[in-house]
């Protein structure tokens, strides 16, 4: 039996169609997925991830016990600081990728993929033993995600704490009306926006008070289709597609997070020595430049002298139509002497070959990024 | 959901209008709302011969990729050209302006398609 969000019943009520995703019942879509795309990059849009997890770091040894979890660097946060970070094996593939959000000193908040939460939780508790305490509290948190150039102008109009300044991957605890938050500047989409926890009990009342004052600024709710075509237009990986337990952050383009001047991390050796041998494969970004669409799983070949379909090297991870650039996007893994862009290859597309090229990523930027 | 009472439906959700000895088809609103928003449809070739039951094209959307089946034999004489670069005209009007093809028949008609009530019955089964 799957679970439901606080909100299922706005969302139902909403028309949204409803699909069982990560054993949750979530919205796909509302007004469609193109609507809904174009709408959160050109004014407001609001999503309800509150299936997605969080695990609790508290103790003394919490920040150091985050720290070697991941990659990226814990130990230079500050109180109200969030980092996006890899969580790696020992063999430097990807268990997950996360936010990890520094509350105080003796207390880390990672927030996980919905599909992977009993996986990280077990993952976490398993490599910190008893350095800190570890505890899943997914139930207690729902999370909205408030993303568009009018978001920020829409929180401010709605609590009385400070939120414009607020630079990105902080966060920060704010009220709107009685309800307590926390509101973080982060997100999925490339946009600028917010994504704001509560407690379960308050969801509802926090959706609709953002859906009111967001009526002016042309507010829409946003599902999951959308997520997806929001965050591969900026090039963000998602877990179960671009990476996972067989890639490595280098190979996915992810290098940038891993910082191997910083404390142990597991996987740390694993990836020095990628590294310093260098990567046989990369997570390259490609436009179709031929009719059609590449999508998930889609072998990528050489082209033959006729453009036709000649040995496979590669598969697609992610594909669709960009409703933002009306082309064809997609990316997938190649080797490393047909990364470059401009490089030219075909996609086998249900048999017909769509020619494509390498582009340097992200395919989208926003306006001042 | 209505549908137009002057069309002929498939279990594929697809429709036809037979006017003059040519079958005009298109994807139905059902068809239209379980895809979503339309991004690419492949069409077949003017003058290639289409037949009753096979696939003939896709019609893709953001999340997924269905084939579109002849409802009838014949040869088809036109396609629409406009669904090129506005694919998203199946989904503002699929009766209309988001017609698919025009197949020639030669003297059959349209009586062992689904009529609008038996349609509709279908797709209050399927929902």
């Amino acid at each position: 039996m799957a679970k439901t969000t606080p909100l299922i019943d706005i969302h139902r009520e909403a028309g949204a169609r409803i699909v069982e995703f990560a054993g949750f019942m979530m919205p796909v879509q509302y007004s469609g997925l193109v609507d809904e795309h174009r709408t959160i990059r050109t004014s407001v849009g609001l999503f309800d991830v509150s299936h997605m997890g969080q695990i609790e770091l508290t103790g003394a040894g919490a920040i150091q016990a985050g720290d070697r979890l991941v990659t990226n660097r814990v130990d230079k946060l500050h109180d109200g600081q969030v980092l996006y970070t890899p969580i790696c094996y020992p063999d430097g593939g990807i268990v997950d990728d996360c936010l990890v959000y520094r509350i105080a000193a003796d207390h880390a908040l990672f927030v996980v993929n919905a599909s992977n939460v009993d996986k990280d939780h077990r993952w976490i508790a398993e490599q910190t033993g008893d350095r800190c305490k570890v505890v899943n509290r997914s139930d207690d948190y729902a999370l909205l995600a408030l993303q568009g150039p009018r978001a920020c102008d829409l929180l401010a109009s709605i609590t009385d704490d400070e939120v414009r300044s607020a630079p990105p991957f902080t966060f920060r605890r704010i009220r709107v009306g009685d309800i307590d938050c926390i509101a973080s500047r982060t997100g999925y989409t490339g946009e600028d926006g917010f994504e704001i926890s509560c407690a379960p009990a308050q969801a509802a009342r926090l959706w609709a008070a953002l859906m009111e004052a967001g009526a002016a600024h042309g507010i829409k709710p946003c599902g999951l289709g959308a997520r997806d075509t929001l965050r591969l237009e900026v090039r963000l990986c998602l877990y179960g597609n671009d990476i996972d337990a067989t890639t490595t952050p280098f190979e996915a383009g992810l290098g940038w997070t891993v910082k191997l001047k910083g404390e142990d991390f597991i996987g740390k050796e694993a990836l020095r020595t990628q590294k310093k041998q260098g990567v046989a494969r990369k997570l390259v970004c490609l436009e179709m430049r031929s009719r059609g669409i590449a999508r998930h799983d889609h072998p990528i070949c050489q082209p033959d002298a006729d453009g036709s379909l000649g040995h496979q090297v590669g598969k697609v991870t992610s594909g669709t139509m960009s409703p933002t650039l009306n082309k064809a996007i997609a990316m997938g893994y190649v080797p490393l002497d047909l990364a470059e862009p401009s490089t030219p290859l075909v996609v086998d597309v249900r048999g017909k070959a769509v020619a494509a090229e390498v582009v340097a990523g992200p395919f989208y930027r926003r306006p001042g990024a | 959901m209505e549908f137009p009472k002057d069309l002929r439906y498939t279990k594929d959700h697809e429709w036809a209008r037979l006017r003059d000895g040519v079958v005009t088809v298109g994807v139905t609103a059902f068809a239209v709302e379980q895809l979503g928003d339309i991004t690419l449809v492949d069409l077949p070739e003017v003058d290639s011969q289409a037949q009753a039951g096979e696939a003939f094209g896709t019609i893709e959307s953001v999340k997924s990729v269905s084939d579109l089946f002849a409802p009838v034999d014949g040869k088809v004489t036109a396609v629409n050209d406009q669904l090129e670069d506005r694919p998203e005209l199946v989904n503002e009007s699929p009766y209309g302006d988001g017609w698919l093809v025009t197949i020639e028949v030669d003297g059959s008609d349209l009586e062992s398609l689904l009529d609008a009530a038996a349609y509709t019955e279908l797709v209050a089964q399927e929902q």
